[in-house]
């Protein structure tokens, strides 16, 4: 097992991993794959155990051979938790990772509000947890060491990608030297500075943000909550925004705006950076983890896909960092594509549902970077007018509720929802429930023999295919056989209990949900029959 | 609904009156600052973005008039 090693400070890995020579490079053709993955971050170890636990042989290379250096995500959604549930790594995560819900802002000296992000009872994951990249890695790589069908390669570095009609040859190189390794599919997950994205000669344009942040992480014993706190023009950091974070193992994210025209090399040094720090905190008994400096950019590729070659993750779209809309929505597109890609590698999809993934990841790329553009604006006003209406909107917030609510520091990470056409339109009447392209709702649930579980659990026993989530009550639905089914209510479904399940799906007798692959929803109706459900089932696998 | 550009109060000019008043004895800066305030506060209270949008258009549209105006008594 991996043990991820904290505490080693800024520079220092915190996995190390071995480079090992593979057969394929001993081949004088190319070897023959499915599916190389390339870039073995969350986005790309995500992607590949989704891939092998449907049944594919996935080859992931990376450059490097250690895990923990470079800028990192702290923050996991609900809907990260949920996916990861379905890799098997769920609980390790939760169980390492600090599980908040209060977010304070601050302006000046004084609170303006506080917000709590536990919406409701009676769901298996927290909205939030906060957890080191590195652990999240480390995790995942533990969780590919159990799958036979990935192999991992350290140290092997893409650098030529040659396009043909029905597979993509990467060259790589190796401490061994070259070899070439032929796929149907490339999946880049290579990060902003993606090399693929290069090789296959796609732009990356977008907005850069002037101002620079200053992202500390430190260790000490401090008596603060666990809470997000965010301040706008602190006392310690007059005219600026901070904000300060809880991870484990006693570690605390720090980000503090900096002015345009600073000077990254003098920033960064520790002396300069721990008397700002020692100011925020009050004292200065506290340890550096990591410094980075850095500025923003929102951005994403025009395509996803190039030929054979599909990117996922920040190698096709960037954003800051307030909203936690980054790692996030890497591992949306991970969930997107793999079941997609599940069904074109079969033949049971023409390639045409992969389309759909640049559809759908496309447009929820555009909303997270609308999202993060407007609270890194709000952070940093670009004119002496913008900065005007800010101070209003700061001001006006200590009094009023709509002034609340337009304080922007950070509109945190939520599930998309696609218009696509992989939805069938709703026929029948609804109040309440989610509608077709959204995310599963969870909900407490009890088996026949009394055990408790959530409705992810269930959907996650029926394999994650598609799935029919059936109130049915005194009515049997007639699912086609590929279709898994989670039936509550009646003499042998699971008890809604508390009742969560019900209200929030609308449900009456006969209500029904077919659930994507992904847990989004496909379509809804509230007496299918068989053809129904068959015809929806077809549309959202692309065959029609 | 749309945007209503119909006199709606009872006496306009009161309601002038009421604005620069506010802004009587303000520096430049103050009188900027007074107005931001107000139009969020008024936006809020209008609470459609459509009639917000409208309004972002016609307050467009006037300065850009003004704009070409002082152009052609310029030439």
């Amino acid at each position: 097992m991996v043990q991820a090693n904290p505490g080693q400070g800024a520079s220092h890995a915190k996995v190390q991993f071995g480079y090992h020579r593979h057969g394929d490079q001993d081949r004088a053709a190319p070897a023959e794959h499915p599916v190389v993955v390339v870039g073995a971050g969350p986005v790309g170890l995500s992607l590949a155990i989704d891939l092998a636990q449907r049944g594919h042989a996935v080859v992931v290379v990376d450059d490097a051979d250690r895990i923990g250096e470079g800028s990192r995500a702290i923050c996991f959604s609900k809907r990260s938790l949920d996916y990861w549930d379905r890799l098997g790594v769920g609980d390790r995560m939760v169980d390492k990772g600090v599980v908040w819900n209060v977010g304070r802002i601050f302006h000046g000296p004084s609170e303006l509000y506080q917000f709590n992000l536990l919406p409701e009872p009676g769901h298996k994951r927290p909205a939030f947890i906060n957890l080191q990249q590195f652990y999240a890695e480390a995790y995942l790589v533990d969780r590919v060491t159990q799958l036979p069908a990935i192999s991992l390669r350290w140290r092997n570095k893409v650098t030529a990608l040659e396009q043909r009609n029905d597979r993509a040859v990467l060259t790589i190189e190796t401490p061994d030297g070259p070899y070439r390794l032929s796929a149907q599919y490339v999946i880049a997950c290579d990060g902003a500075r993606s090399s693929l994205r290069q090789m296959v000669g796609a732009g990356f344009s977008g907005k850069v943000f002037e101002d620079q942040f200053l992202i500390a992480d430190v260790k000490m014993t401090a008596e603060f909550p666990t809470e997000r706190w965010f301040w706008f023009d602190p006392p310690f950091h007059a005219g600026r925004s901070a904000l300060l974070h809880r991870q484990p193992d006693d570690v605390w994210r720090i980000d503090l705006q900096l002015t345009p025209d600073c000077d990254p090399a003098e920033e960064k040094k520790p002396e300069n950076v721990r008397p700002r720090i020692a100011r925020m905190l009050g004292h200065d008994k506290f340890d550096f983890e990591w410094i980075s400096l850095y500025k923003f950019q929102c951005r994403r590729m025009e395509r996803f896909i190039h030929g054979r070659v599909i990117f996922a993750g920040d190698s096709a779209h960037q954003v800051s960092p307030f909203g936690a809309r980054g790692a996030n929505s890497g591992l949306e597109d991970a969930e997107n594509l793999s079941w997609k890609l599940d069904r074109v590698l079969r033949g049971t999809s023409p390639s045409g549902l992969l389309e759909t993934y640049h559809i759908e990841r496309s447009a929820a790329a555009d909303e997270n970077i609308r999202e993060s553009t407007r609270s890194t604006d709000f952070m940093a006003p670009v004119s002496a007018q913008e900065a005007r209406l800010r101070k209003a909107v700061l001001a006006l917030a200590k009094e009023t509720e709509f002034g609340k609510r337009m304080v922007n520091g950070g509109r945190l990470s939520v599930p998309s929802v696609y218009e696509t056409p992989l939805s069938t339109a709703d026929a029948d009447a609804w109040q309440g429930g989610p509608c077709p392209g959204t995310s599963m709702l969870d909900a407490p649930l009890k088996a026949a023999d009394g055990r408790h579980l959530h409705l992810t659990d269930a959907f996650n026993a029926e394999g994650r295919r598609f799935t029919l989530l059936s109130f049915a009550n005194s009515e049997d639905v007639d699912a086609p056989e590929e279709v898994g089914v989670i039936r509550i209510g009646g003499s042998d479904g699971l008890d809604d209990a508390e009742g969560f399940a019900g209200k929030r799906y609308g449900a009456a007798a006969g209500t029904s949900y077919l659930l994507r692959p992904d847990g989004y929803v496909a379509a809804r109706f509230r007496h299918p029959t068989r053809a129904d459900i068959a015809a929806a089932v077809a549309r959202a696998s692309g065959l029609n | 609904m749309p945007l209503s550009t119909a006199s709606n109060f009872a006496k306009p000019d009161d309601a002038f009156r009421a604005i620069v008043e506010a802004h009587r004895g303000l520096s430049e800066k103050d009188s900027a600052d007074l107005d931001a305030a107000l139009v969020l506060i008024l936006s809020n209270h209008i609470g459609d973005i459509g009639v917000l949008r409208e309004a972002i258009t016609l307050a467009k549209r006037r300065m850009i008039d003004a704009g070409q105006q002082q152009q052609q008594q310029q030439q």
